[in-house]
């Protein structure tokens, strides 16, 4: 039961902060949503208390996340000035790349953050085996360089 | 308040441009798949720029909380509709242009 602690801590807190409102009605209603909510998602069985909650995975992405968000800012900087070259790159590149991640979760960390980096947006994720489209070479060199890959899977926990 | 001023109108600004740059891309780039990268720019940091601004317009306060949310929100579900786009769009043998590698798809 304590487990299921943390999932009803996190609504409660998304709803108080998202209304701010403290009148007993609407607070009643909130306390109602939230009751709603989790009930709906305890019938839903793998979504709550399904996997324990990894709180070493929220440490360790306070290291990812603002390599990450570098990577964002320096990808878009980058498709943002070739658009605006006079003629277009022909390069666009289907490639294919390999999640080293061991968890399924891992797994969409790691797809995810290649179609959040502009130029790269992974197509399919089967088992291992991605299929990304990059929208030129140095995007898809940065793919199969394999840096990310790899502090997905630190993030992951694999040391 | 003056420099919160004014790095609150340089993101505004800059996050404009990139989402105006973000749509010229999706005129210009010749396909599907490409456009979708430009329509990256308005997803990822044209969006964020421009939530970054307005909270610092805004302060210290639930409505920062709430454009925070709003930024979390763009970061998860933009891959995702990116992805669902360009997946249905592969499963329908929609051709890339000019691609080159392991394309079965090229003419």
């Amino acid at each position: 039961m304590l487990r299921l602690l943390p999932p009803m801590l996190v609504l409660v807190l998304a709803w108080a902060l998202w209304s701010g409102h403290g009148e007993p009605l609407i607070v009643a209603f909130g306390a109602f949503s939230c009751l709603a909510v989790f009930g709906i998602s305890l019938r839903m069985d793998r979504v709550i208390g399904a996997e324990p909650l990894d709180y070493g995975l929220a440490v360790r992405s306070l290291v990812y996340l603002p390599w990450l968000l570098l990577e964002i800012v320096k990808a878009n900087l980058a498709i943002a000035g070739l658009i605006l070259q006079s003629k277009l790159p022909d390069s666009s590149h289907l490639i294919r790349a390999k999640a080293g991640q061991s968890t399924e979760l891992g797994r969409v960390i790691y797809a995810n953050s290649i179609t959040l980096t502009p130029g790269t947006i992974t197509l399919d994720l089967r088992g291992e085996d991605l299929l990304v489209h990059a929208l030129t070479k140095a995007a898809a060199e940065g793919v199969q360089g394999g840096e990310m890959d790899r502090r997905v899977s630190r993030l992951e926990g694999q040391g | 308040m003056m420099i919160l001023d004014a790095l609150s109108w340089f993101l505004l600004v800059g996050g404009a441009v990139l989402c105006v740059i973000g749509g010229l891309g999706l005129l210009r780039l010749p396909d599907v798949y490409t456009r979708a990268h430009a329509a990256g720019i308005n997803d990822t940091l044209g969006a964020w720029a421009i939530l970054l601004g307005l909270m610092l317009q805004a302060g210290l306060g639930l409505v920062t909380i709430k454009l925070a949310m709003i930024g979390l929100f763009i970061a998860l579900v933009g891959p995702v509709s990116s992805h669902a786009l360009l997946k249905a769009a592969y499963a329908h043998d929609v051709r890339a242009r000019a691609s080159e590698e392991e394309d079965p798809h090229v003419d």
